[in-house]
């Protein structure tokens, strides 16, 4: 529920302020987010095993999401950023479908 | 987050829950320090999101890796190589079209020099120029249309291009005719004294007029008297009205 709300808040802010992202995160900000929702739904799929446990999540939320960066600046470093990013999102995309997969059983028992 | 936290409570594992007890369980308020963490984590999120889709939705180039800049680099100078190339083809393009309204003006020059000198030599235009004016006295009414048209006919001879008989218009159809004293130009009778205008060499008409036997002698025998005055700028405005032709048309251009 508060992270319901904390969601929302955000998303409040965000529209508000309409911040203008740095040039040298640019790259980065659209990876972290993506690894984020991944930490969100493996947060959802564990509250509905019964595992769901707050340090895990936050944890795993803040190192996803800076992993992740981290890839792709390597990958930036090495000449292959564009590469390394579709491969960062590809993987974390199969990450969210099969989390969001988990879910959809949980709630509709299909 | 340390692993040292000594009110930290055991993991607390909970069954698996399905249906209406999932939703409930997602949705139920825990206030417990973790649980505002979480929150702050997941606006951090959707503030990520917003950013990130307003961001995109700018698309502008500051976001783009180096290879992705080269790429629309080297479309930019493609597009610039094609539209030059365009560019250069509509230049040439131009240039001949320009160089042929030139050609077409030109040949509407000459067509209207042409229609100037036609125009003149028909009495269709008011002239201006050198030339003489003639006026033949007639006191006894003796003069005769064919004295007249003598004096017309020396006048052509020596190049009167432009002729006026007491302000009616001489041209080539003109005709004189009539009797002696009663001469009619073109259905208007002429009344003495008979005014001439001619433009055209003055030396040469002065001469054509004074030979032995010619028009003067001519008009002197009809009793008439001349007398020839040169101008170096006569003026006649009087026109006529050409009426087309009826039966011929010009030749077509294209038949040799």
């Amino acid at each position: 529920m508060i992270a319901l709300i904390g969601l929302a808040l955000g998303v409040v802010a965000g529209l508000l302020l309409q911040p203008t992202v740095p040039t040298e995160l640019q790259p980065y900000l659209p990876i972290a987010v993506v690894a984020a929702l991944d930490a969100l739904f493996g947060g959802l799929r564990a509250t509905l095993d019964g595992i769901f446990d707050d340090r895990v999540f936050v944890v795993s939320f803040l190192s996803n999401v800076v992993l992740a960066a981290l890839i792709v600046f390597l990958g930036d470093q090495l000449g292959v950023g564009s590469q390394l990013s579709t491969a960062v999102v590809v993987v974390l995309g199969i990450r969210i479908f099969s989390n969001a997969a988990a879910i959809r059983r949980h709630l509709f028992r299909a | 987050m340390g692993d040292e936290g000594p009110q930290r409570p055991d993991r607390v594992v909970r069954a698996p829950v399905d249906g209406a007890a999932a939703v409930r369980r997602l949705l139920r308020p825990r206030r417990t320090r973790s649980q505002l963490i979480i929150g702050a984590l997941c606006a951090l999120l959707g503030f990520g999101v917003v950013t990130q889709v307003h961001q995109a939705s700018e698309a502008n180039l500051s976001g783009l890796t180096q290879d992705e800049l080269v790429r629309i680099l080297d479309e930019a100078t493609d597009r610039a190589d094609a539209l030059s190339v365009e560019a250069a083809d509509l230049q040439r393009e131009r240039a001949e079209l320009e160089s042929g309204s030139d050609t077409r003006e030109a040949a509407l020059a000459a067509a209207e020099r042409n229609a100037a000198a036609q125009g003149i030599l028909t009495g269709r235009l008011p002239a201006v120029g050198p030339g003489v004016k003639i006026v033949v006295s007639d006191p006894d009414g003796q003069v005769r249309p064919l004295t007249l048209l003598n004096l017309l006919e020396e006048l052509r001879n020596a190049g009167a291009e432009a002729v006026s008989v007491n302000d009616h218009r001489v041209v080539a159809s003109s005709s004189f005719v009539g009797s002696a004293g009663e001469v009619v130009l073109d259905g208007q009778l002429l009344v003495a004294p008979y005014v001439w205008y001619a433009i055209g060499d003055p030396g040469t008409i002065v001469t054509a007029l004074g030979i032995p036997g010619g028009a003067d002698a001519a008009v002197r025998r009809d009793g008439g008297r001349s007398t020839v005055t040169k101008s170096d700028n006569l003026t006649i405005t009087t026109v006529v009205d050409a009426a087309p032709p009826r039966y011929a048309t010009p030749v077509p251009a294209s038949t040799p």
